[in-house]
């Protein structure tokens, strides 16, 4: 973990309620697709946690939805502006686990962190077929399928109101699908379903409100087969066989 | 130069500042940031007779300038604590340590200090007793020893019989008269009395219509405290003539100075450390700043200043 100021680049709205921030800093403690950063903002006494979409020597990029005070405050901030962040937070996606052909399940403020993790399975493999299946409410919603696609991943979309791709869920997408490891990102719902069909072993990325973001205060702690964890510092990515649902 | 040194109970702290129980964990995630032998000391994870999970989630409430917590007293119960986090402790943290103690029933207290206390290793390593009668998160959580004066003074005459150790008796604000109870836990045996802890609160949630946490109430803690708990520090100050810790949404030098000016021989830190982890650290590097400020020398000379 390490604290530091970053300079806002760009802060766009890139669908419905969705915005994509691009912040200038020492991006030294990020350490694996997943992770995720704590940031303070003026008025509001917790920091929020949002998960990395991307990160390189000098950048980190985040996508956030609006959905309350905090966020919309964020929203409204320009270029050049700073902010405070605690970065390289959280265990990230394991990517050794990927195999020839996983697939990459997010749900609509789950997608940004798939992105990451899609850039390092093909940077480590890129003769791996990333599978990616992203789920929204509908098209206004869709974001970074073309950068997906850019990647070199097969990009499957499902819409709740089938504006756009498969009508219905993304475990609609999946049942059609052959893969070797499941990574997913996204509300409880979708995390059930995907749950009650996978054909695979696979790691779930968990959403928890928090004290600290880094261990210390035990507010976001979770059962596991394997013992008590810290959703901040243990997780937020959890494997399969630990979970109890 | 100024003095930063204070005495509590016989042990010289190089400086009053303390992070608070149940935001510090047993400190190794903050040994990953910053060398925490720059503490006065810390208060580490309250800890009980048998392991808890605690509460379920949401345990977490953002505040006007605060936050609600109701963890729940999560602990890895006191033989892992000796066996497991206090070996660890040892290799990043050179100072003696706050044991903070939480329990059920005066017997719960007894054991679970004595068993620290009997340790050779962890009683090496432990300098205080810091005994929290004023847990609101947990039903039956020591709360109710915190709001009776008889009962407080029970469980602190109970503790005191097994441990030659410095004791101080952390209290519940949530109490209509607190003078009387720091009065019943100096009757008792203490050497010390700690304050606050948290304010029983609530959040509810215009989408839901629910209260935010799972535990419906919890304990109101960070900067919006500062003035409730300045308040019951200058009055414990006047009741009792026992050292006293002062905490309570403190997060910067200044409001240390305030804190000791109000009658606390030292100052815990508490939700602080949680949004600013190096929070502990900046305020002990801005501290002699703020004393020359103020034209303070030694920090001992206002303690209770304000009276």
């Amino acid at each position: 973990m390490k604290q530091g100021i970053y300079e806002i680049l760009e802060n766009t709205r890139i669908a419905a309620n969705t915005m994509k921030m691009v912040l200038a800093g020492d991006t030294s403690a990020l350490t694996a697709p997943g992770q995720f950063v704590n940031i303070r903002l003026d008025g509001f006494f917790l920091r929020r946690p949002i998960s990395v979409c991307d990160y390189d020597a000098e950048t980190i990029t985040i996508i956030y939805k609006t959905v309350g005070a905090g966020t919309e405050a964020m929203a409204d901030m320009v270029c050049g502006q700073t902010l405070d962040l605690l970065t390289g937070l959280g265990n990230g996606y394991d990517i050794t686990k990927a195999g020839d052909a996983p697939v990459l399940i997010g749900g609509g403020v789950g997608v940004p962190p798939m992105y990451g993790l899609a850039k390092s399975i093909l940077s480590v493999n890129p003769s791996c077929r990333v599978q990616v299946v992203l789920g929204f409410n509908s098209a206004e919603e869709i974001f970074y399928a073309d950068a997906f696609r850019q990647l070199g991943a097969e990009v499957h979309i499902a819409t709740a109101d089938g504006s756009v791709g498969t009508k219905g869920f993304v475990t609609d997408v999946l049942k059609s699908l052959d893969y070797t490891y499941f990574y997913t990102c996204g509300p409880m719902p979708m995390f059930r379903a995907i749950e009650s069909m996978a054909a695979t072993s696979g790691q779930y990325s968990f959403e928890e409100r928090m004290g600290c973001g880094f261990g210390a205060c035990m507010g976001c702690s979770c059962k596991t087969k394997y013992g008590n964890k810290r959703i901040c510092k243990d997780g937020p990515v959890l494997e399969r066989e630990e979970i109890i649902w | 130069m100024v003095n930063t040194k204070v005495d509590l109970c016989g042990i010289t702290l190089d400086n009053p500042v303390i992070p608070a129980s149940g935001t510090f964990g047993f400190g190794y995630e903050f040994a990953e940031i910053y060398d925490i032998n720059c503490l006065g000391t810390f208060s580490f994870k309250g800890t009980t007779l048998e392991g808890r999970f605690g509460n379920p989630t949401p345990r977490i409430a953002e505040c006007p300038d605060g936050m609600i917590n109701a963890v729940g007293l999560q602990n890895p119960g006191v033989d892992k604590v000796i066996s497991e986090e206090l070996p660890k402790l040892a290799k990043v943290f050179h100072k003696p340590v706050m044991a903070n103690v939480s329990g059920f029933s005066v017997d719960d207290y007894v054991e679970t200090v004595r068993r620290l206390d009997q340790d050779p290793a962890a009683n090496k390593q432990i300098g205080w007793f810091e005994i929290n009668i004023s847990c609101p998160n947990v039903h039956g959580g020591g709360m109710a020893f915190g709001t009776c004066p008889q009962a407080a003074e029970e469980v602190t005459a109970a503790v005191r019989k097994v441990t030659k150790k410095p004791l101080f008796i952390k209290l519940s604000p949530n109490v209509t008269d607190i003078a009387e109870i720091a009065r019943a836990c100096e009757a008792g045996g203490a050497d010390g009395i700690s304050l606050i802890n948290t304010l029983l609160g609530m959040r509810i949630d215009l989408k839901t219509r629910k209260p935010v946490i799972a535990n419906k109430m919890g304990g109101f803690s960070g900067h919006a405290i500062l003035p409730v708990a300045l308040r019951m520090v200058y009055q414990v100050y006047e009741a009792v003539s026992l050292p006293i810790i002062g905490m309570g949404g403190v997060s910067s030098a200044e409001e240390v100075v305030e804190m000791m000016l109000a009658g606390a021989t030292a100052v815990e830190i508490g939700a602080a450390n949680l949004i600013d982890p190096f929070a502990g650290q900046k305020i002990i590097e801005d501290l002699p700043r703020v004393c020359e400020k103020y034209k303070i020398k030694d920090l001992n000379e206002i303690i209770g200043g304000a009276h």
